[in-house]
């Protein structure tokens, strides 16, 4: 898709991005016969769908999206979660404990505490109620103690890179695991606090950089010049 | 002779304005606007979850706007407790916002605006209305568009554009008007003050040719803040880490 990168035009509330026999897809809003853009981003068009790539804004939550929760409290049949969106999420004790469950506090807090991140898929949500999450699924879980950074949603793509070339690269010279939600959380597991602390700054650059060209250079260059300074101490 | 203001300016003149966006990183969404010497701050949160939950609304988003002068941004101080005036003010700057958002889309949860005054002198509620657009485009809140807000009056029988303080408070009439840019309506007027039809008429189309040009400088101000080359954010050299 090496056009990508050029329909993507910069727009912002309130700008025609189109006129005519078209469909308002996310971040946009239809009036008459013309489509305008709702947030500032980049707007592309897909057939006769047009839609803004949004670079600013909260994560929507999407049923079956994969993401990363930190949790915030503790009920009686359930924990809730922030997964960096409007609504605080659910994660109910039924979705972990397979038969029935014992409505104490204490064995829920046994299995995630106060703090815990957890990488969980969005299994319901409606505008009428909060999303609920689950952990019932390959991979999914409590995530050990590490490192959490956030990243605009947009800027994914870019952090994973062509074939997820960019992660790779960043999980190679790092060693550190790398995890990225669909929230736009990113948690990190590394040998090394200094490691951890690494990947966090690479992930700043990343997004902040990400549309000046020759970036994937910087970035293993970057690593590299840590890397070794802080093995020569 | 073009008769010239106290500050030199010609009747249909806008003061020197300043935009910023993205000052405050913490909030969800910020803005920065001056015109002339009144300066005005805007921080946007949201949307976000009530609390007390009571306040929620099943069929969309509350906003929550507060427009607040501080203490040191008058000569004699202002008290810091909200005034009638600044809570008239906060429900007006809502009402004009409100048309170009969609709350619909996030039942249940609020939008926290707080616009503060660092300095007034005069057309604090336009300035605020202004930074409060950008802010909210910051912030990623979906919009309709930017809204562009100015005022018009008439001092000294003659109808003006943009009054500052003096001119404001000497005046015989204060229009203050926003704009929502994508659908022309206008969402904030209000009248102080005596006018025919012919002066209002008159007034009204000065302001909104304000806005216009206000809401030109809205999209510059976005368009540089978001083309403008990124300093790479980490030096190469770094500093070795010190502990």
């Amino acid at each position: 898709m090496a056009t990508q990168q050029e329909d993507r035009k910069l727009v912002f509330p309130g700008d025609l991005i189109a006129e005519g026999d078209y469909y308002a897809g996310d971040n946009t809003f239809k009036k008459e016969n013309r489509i305008y853009a709702t947030r500032i981003g980049l707007a592309t068009k897909d057939g006769r769908k047009v839609s803004v790539i949004a670079l600013r804004g909260t994560y929507e939550p999407k049923i079956g999206d994969v993401v990363i929760g930190k949790v915030i409290d503790i009920g009686f049949t359930n924990w809730t979660l922030d997964i960096l969106s409007p609504y605080i999420a659910i994660l109910n004790a039924s979705d972990v404990f397979r038969r029935g469950f014992d409505p104490h506090r204490d064995s829920l807090s046994e299995v995630f505490g106060i703090g815990d991140i957890v990488l969980a898929e969005v299994s319901q949500f409606d505008r009428t109620r909060d999303p609920l999450l689950t952990v019932r699924g390959p991979g999914l879980g409590k995530l050990a103690k590490g490192r959490l950074e956030r990243i605009t949603p947009a800027k994914i793509p870019r952090l994973i890179g062509k074939k997820g070339s960019m992660i790779t690269l960043l999980k190679a010279e790092t060693g550190c695991q790398i995890t990225i939600g669909k929230n736009g959380y990113v948690h990190i597991l590394g040998k090394s606090p200094e490691a951890e602390e690494l990947v966090s700054l690479a992930i700043r650059k990343i997004e902040a950089e990400a549309h000046i060209p020759g970036l994937t250079n910087r970035i293993t260059d970057f690593l590299r010049t840590r890397m070794k300074a802080s093995e020569s101490k | 002779m073009i008769y010239k203001r106290i500050d030199g300016r010609a009747p249909d003149e806008l003061r020197p304005i300043k935009m910023a966006l993205g000052v405050l990183d913490k909030a969800d969404g910020s803005a920065y606007v001056e015109h002339g010497g009144t300066k005005v701050l805007v921080a946007v949160y949201g949307p976000r979850e009530v609390h007390p939950r009571h306040l929620a609304s099943p069929e969309g988003a509350i906003i929550r706007c507060r427009y607040h002068m501080a203490p040191f941004s008058t000569q004699e101080r202002k008290n810091p407790a909200p005034s009638r005036r600044e809570i008239e003010l906060s429900k007006v700057i809502r009402q004009a916002l409100t048309p170009a958002m969609f709350l619909e889309l996030y039942p249940r949860t609020t939008i926290d605006i707080f616009a503060e005054v660092l300095q007034a002198d005069g057309g604090t509620r336009c300035a605020c209305v202004t930074a409060c657009s950008l802010a909210l485009a910051d912030a990623g809140i979906p919009l309709k568009g930017l809204v562009a807000s100015c005022a018009a009056g008439k001092y000294q029988d003659r109808i003006i554009l943009d009054l500052n303080d003096v001119e404001d408070k000497g005046c015989q009439a204060d229009l203050p008007v926003a704009w929502l840019s994508t659908t022309g309506e206008i969402t904030l007027l209000q009248l102080n003050g005596l006018l025919t039809e012919e002066e209002f008429q008159e007034a009204l189309n000065l302001a909104l040719k304000g806005c216009r040009q206000i809401y030109e400088k809205q999209k510059e101000t976005l368009m540089n803040y978001y083309t403008a080359p990124a300093k790479e954010l980490v030096s190469e050299t770094g500093q070795e880490g010190s502990k």
